[in-house]
């Protein structure tokens, strides 16, 4: 009993049971992006958007729109100039993002230190779910929800994308709109989390889930709710912790993931151990 | 000999200010087994990326099956198996659902697979013997079995002509031989065959046509009236002591 309203009465205050469902709709849109992510290959990427869109942000603010769309315009914008100079230059392509993304990065942190208070700029970088207002809630529910509907939906072909781009294009599959949908996808999954983990933490949440799915199983679908769940809990994780321990939420999560993927790990690698031990005696 | 069933038309083809390929000109025929040979960057990969239609030549024509590239992917015509080094074996896929991406280009947007689908995937896995690993995740099979999951995956699309790039790439001698006869055999039973091989020892009991690339297509026709000491060594720039003409 005591179990049970352990959980259940923080929820009658209005901002915990905002910052829980938020929570977990993060937590279930970024595990989902993040098994097609680290199969991809694409985790630096992912890292890079999560930068770049902090202009964008503060962009929005300064004009009043929605942050939302300061923040995916700015996605899109590092995603065009990364592509754009690679192909135009024999630069390697994780220094070209690193310049980018820091580029953008850095013109956000000079608006910011120019126009919105240094509360609100600890909010955008590290998160501050519990302070998130209704319409923001609805927002990311809202968004979060359809992206996750759509990549699940659509999972066979953004599999396919993943795995063999060049057997899908010789197929006259739409390769390159595949490659720019995920990217959106991507980019609009960020831009509706950093309310919760904020900007700098984010990337965690894209890459840690699936990467410890990928040690746990060799097949997706299994890997898909591996993922889901761990990334679900440590989100549960993270708001309780914020709401009876006063830590971070943002911090709570990805540190919860970490320990996940670590423990994971480390149980393996004994497992492995053994059974080559077992198998050196038995011979 | 039939008509041909893959024909290029002086096609040139450039990245940037490389020329990839200069003039090409190849009349491939229907149910034929063609080895492509040329030193590495010669210009045999972009061949076969004219053909699956993902480069578009400056000049020139392309025909595949009668249509041009963009139409024959539609239709499935040419189905391309990639180097074992070029695939994520860890990827977590089983043979089955890699020969199930055969079908993609038949199936819905949401490429959810139907009862035909599901018979298409069976028959092309008994067609290579690999029934039996469906439910193997691609990492655990040996290299020759690898090799028959991505021509599974080319048998389940429907594909008349196979592009296979290097597939006796590290594989021993003894899995070489079977995967030859199970091209042979594939070749007699209505496919059009193309392999890039750097492996010209084996070459003239394995094809019965031969393509030579070097920035163009130098020579193509029976491996008999092609795989001349003289036409290779003009292709390799060098002699070949290796090899018996």
């Amino acid at each position: 009993m005591e179990f049970i309203s352990f959980f259940l009465e923080p929820l009658q205050y209005s901002f915990m049971f905002k910052a829980v469902v938020v929570s977990t709709i993060v937590g279930i849109a970024c595990a989902i992006l993040s098994c097609f992510l680290i199969l991809k290959g694409w985790s630096l990427l992912g890292d890079a958007i999560s930068h770049a869109i902090l202009p964008g942000v503060v962009l929005a603010y300064m004009i009043g729109i929605p942050f939302g769309a300061g923040a995916f315009a700015f996605a899109m914008l590092a995603v065009f100039l990364i592509g754009f100079i690679r192909n135009n230059t024999k630069i390697k392509e994780d220094a070209i993002m690193g310049i980018v993304f820091t580029t953008l990065f850095a013109l956000g942190l000079m608006l910011i230190s120019k126009i919105i208070s240094s509360v609100d700029l600890t909010h955008v970088l590290f998160g501050e779910v519990l302070g998130i207002s209704d319409e923001s809630a609805w927002y990311t529910f809202g968004i979060l929800s359809v992206v996750s509907i759509i990549v699940l939906i659509f999972r066979k072909i953004f599999l396919v994308f993943c795995f063999d781009p060049i057997h899908a294009q010789s197929l006259g599959q739409p390769v390159k709109f595949i490659h720019y949908a995920f990217l959106s996808l991507l980019a609009i999954v960020i831009t509706g989390s950093i309310q919760t983990v904020g900007i700098i933490l984010v990337i965690a949440m894209l890459i840690t889930p699936g990467s410890t799915a990928f040690l746990l199983t060799k097949r997706f679908s299994t890997m898909l709710m591996i993922a889901i769940s761990i990334s679900v809990i440590s989100s549960l994780i993270g708001a309780y912790s914020s709401y009876y321990f006063n830590i971070a939420t943002g911090g709570t999560i990805v540190f919860v993931q970490g320990c996940i993927f670590l423990s994971v790990f480390a149980y393996q690698t004994i497992q492995n151990k053994k059974r080559l031990h077992t198998k050196i005696v038995g011979n | 000999m039939s008509a041909p069933v893959i024909e290029l038309k002086n096609v040139t083809v450039r990245y940037g200010a490389n020329i990839a390929l200069k003039n090409a000109s190849i009349a491939i025929p229907e149910n034929s087994f063609s080895g492509v040979i040329g030193m590495n960057g010669a210009g045999k990969s972009t061949v076969f990326k004219a053909i699956m239609g993902l480069v578009t030549p400056e000049s020139g024509t392309i025909t595949v099956c009668g249509d041009d590239p963009k139409t024959a992917q539609k239709h499935g015509h040419v189905a391309y198996v990639p180097q074992n080094e070029l695939v994520d074996w860890d990827f977590p896929v089983s043979v089955y659902e890699v020969v199930m991406m055969g079908r993609i280009g038949t199936q819905n947007i949401f490429k959810y697979a139907s009862a035909v689908d599901h018979e298409a995937v069976a028959t092309a896995l008994e067609r290579v013997n690999m029934t039996a690993f469906k439910n193997r995740q691609i990492g655990e099979l040996s290299g020759g079995q690898k090799k028959r999951v991505f021509v599974a995956r080319a048998l389940a699309q429907g594909a008349d002509i196979l592009l296979l790039d290097e597939p006796f790439a590290g594989l021993d001698a003894k899995t070489e031989r079977s995967l030859i006869e199970l091209f042979i055999s594939l070749k007699d039973a209505g496919k059009t065959i193309i392999i890039a091989t750097h492996d010209l020892l084996s070459l003239p009991d394995t094809c019965d046509h031969v393509a030579l690339v070097k920035s163009t297509i130098i020579a193509y026709g029976p491996t008999k009236e092609v795989f001349t000491r003289e036409l290779v060594e003009q292709t390799f720039d060098g002699i070949l002591h290796h090899v018996k003409f």
